[in-house]
């Protein structure tokens, strides 16, 4: 009786980082309350990242105790460590973007930090979950304290109907993931991933069943990671929320939620893989092109943004549908990519766009170049890289994704895919073409780059040439890390 | 005509089968996701999610039962906390949409378009 109070030590140092991230955000909300001068925003927003960074950390130990724990809840491998360092460096370039952005939009409080940490936790979470219901609280977590996020300039009212619409949506969807983690639970008697394949393996009364549980939680997956047809959400959030926001819920949540659809799909469902390969296949097509085609007509940065976050999405799904370890690791090479240059595009945008938000129309790019010559270059990388042009980390997310394509025998989506990188040309260089070949309507003193946005701006640039040269430093992780089932 | 006569000790002994329960929750479900769909009351199609949530609740409970296993009714748990602070966050929202617009038509919002 005595000694069972607590779980055993190694299984706390597994699930080491979501610790942190908890007590951390707790202890932060509480020194909220207490200090009301405007100097502990600083305060809060250091301890803030310092909280993060020792998260990182945690991932480390968790990582060097790999194994099961709470009773086969928690799975601490390579894979919940890759997913987990990327959502916290997603996580600390936040923290080191908002602190100017709040700042300029005069609703700086400490909150902000809070809600940041809860939901890289429930990230974590995510990434680390081997059990159904683990991916539920892991998701709710997360998704529940970025809908605050999203509408976090309460007076805004694309703010308020972002989240609105980020919450309403999300919350549908996340019924239907649950509605099939129940039918999956009644169809194989429980929720941990290993036991359910251990069943499908060995055979259950209904299959169909089991396939209608397996498809209504990709319904809930596919409106995560906004794939089609359940992309409509994310273009509006991502226009509406406040724009450090937007680059965290299109970096983030989003590639844990790849990573769990994967875990799910390639370790739980394993068995039925023949009836989930064409959905995704179809799903991807769709994904790309629509997301694409879309992003052309866009006026809007952010917007444009948002639908090319559909369009990537649609790359990563041809990963997963592909369907092996080198899929696998290409999708999680390009999302930790994707993660990085979208990001920086995001940190520009929170630049350019001024008080209020107001500059994030293509017009307000115009001249670029001349005003603000480094901020202009840096937009130029993040766009050629989320293009795929060589020497930048998207070339070879690209190039990874569609050799694994190719090596499983995916010839004619490998072609729809490139043919749609082709389309995509057009709106990422149509901003180029705005940024240096039109003359600068606003003859306004650019105002100087706040210190966070600017390190946020070099450090994803950096990581995304680095990356471009030598992939190698990220994939190499990912291939070790990638074989989840074998 | 008492309460003990229209539900005798005997009542309570009868078994609706599993399929009963499975497809009441079903039911439910549906009429969740087609009332988010269809009506145009913000606070309604919050309800609606609420009521697809509780469907789940039925169909882990009956599995449970089913089983002779408890985990399925913690999972039911899990899922009431969750729906908890989910319509905390959201009826905050609703609530802040409110204050700005003054109007809970779903058709209203609509400034974010392309």
């Amino acid at each position: 009786m005595d000694a069972k109070l607590l779980p055993p030590t190694a299984d706390m140092l597994r699930f080491l980082p979501e610790t942190i991230l908890t007590i951390a955000g707790t202890l932060l909300l509480l020194l909220e309350g207490f200090k009301k001068d405007e100097d502990s925003r600083t305060v809060i927003s250091t301890l803030t990242a310092i909280a993060i960074a020792l998260a990182m950390y945690g991932t480390v130990v968790a990582y060097g105790n790999p194994g099961l724990a709470f009773s086969g809840m928690i799975i601490s491998d390579g894979f919940a460590a890759f997913f987990r360092l990327v959502v916290l460096a997603v996580g600390l370039l936040t923290v080191l973007s908002s602190t100017a952005y709040l700042e300029r939009e005069k609703s700086s409080t400490g909150e902000f930090y809070v809600l940041l940490l809860f939901s890289l936790a429930g990230q974590c979470l995510m990434a680390a979950a081997n059990e159904l219901i683990m991916v539920f609280i892991g998701l709710e977590v997360s998704s529940i304290a970025s809908y605050i996020l999203a509408g976090y300039l309460r007076d805004d009212k694309r703010g308020n109907e972002s989240a609105l619409k980020y919450f309403l949506l999300g919350s549908f969807a996340t019924a239907f993931l649950l509605y099939g983690v129940a039918w999956v639970y009644g169809m194989t008697g429980s929720t941990n991933l290993l036991v359910i394949r251990a069943a499908l393996e060995a055979g259950v009364p209904s299959m169909t069943m089991v396939g209608a549980a397996a498809g209504l939680m990709l319904v809930g997956f596919a409106f995560k990671i906004s794939a089609a047809p359940f992309q409509v959400w994310a273009p509006d959030v991502y226009q509406g929320a406040p724009a450090p926001v937007s680059g965290f819920l299109s970096a983030g949540p989003k590639a844990v939620a790849f990573a769990v659809m994967i875990r799910v799909f390639q370790t739980g469902f394993e068995a039925i893989a023949p009836r989930w390969e064409p959905v995704l296949w179809m799903m991807a097509l769709a994904t790309m092109t629509i997301g694409n085609f879309a992003a052309m007509w866009q006026n809007n940065i952010k917007r444009m943004l948002g639908y090319s976050s559909i369009a990537h999405a649609g790359y990563v799904l041809v990963a997963v549908t592909a369907h092996s370890t080198t899929g696998t690791a290409a999708a999680m090479f390009y999302l930790a990519a994707y993660g990085l240059m979208n990001y920086g595009a995001f940190a520009i945008v929170t630049y350019v766009a001024g008080r209020g938000e107001e500059h994030v129309t293509l017009d307000h790019f115009k001249g670029l170049s001349q005003r603000q010559p480094a901020v202009a270059a840096l937009l130029t990388v993040f766009l050629l890289s989320l293009l795929g042009v060589p020497l930048t980390a998207g070339f070879f997310g690209k190039f990874y994704i569609f050799k694994a394509a190719i090596d499983s025998h995916m010839v004619w989506l490998t072609a729809l895919g490139l043919l749609n990188s082709a389309v995509a040309a057009y709106y990422y260089l149509r901003v180029l073409v705005v940024m240096y070949m039109h003359e600068s309507e606003s003859t306004a003193h650019a105002p100087e780059i706040p210190g966070g946005l600017k390190i946020t701006m070099w450090l994803t640039a950096a990581a995304t040439v680095v990356l471009g040269v030598f992939p190698g430093l990220v994939l190499d992780f990912a291939t070790k890390f990638a074989a989840l089932n074998k | 005509m008492s309460l003990y006569d229209l539900f005798p000790p005997e009542f309570f002994k009868l078994s609706v089968p599993l399929a009963g329960y499975l497809i009441l929750s079903a039911i439910l479900f549906t009429i969740g996701v087609a009332t988010f769909l269809f009506r145009r009351n913000v606070i309604t199609v919050f309800m609606a999610i609420e009521l697809m949530l509780n469907a789940v609740n039925l169909t882990f409970v009956t599995f449970s039962n089913h089983f002779g296993k408890v985990d399925g009714q913690i999972f039911s748990f899990f899922v009431m906390v969750v729906a908890a602070a989910e319509a905390a966050v959201g009826l905050a929202i609703i609530l802040m949409v409110f204050r700005n617009r003054a109007t809970l038509q779903i058709d209203d919002f609509d400034t974010l378009k392309n």
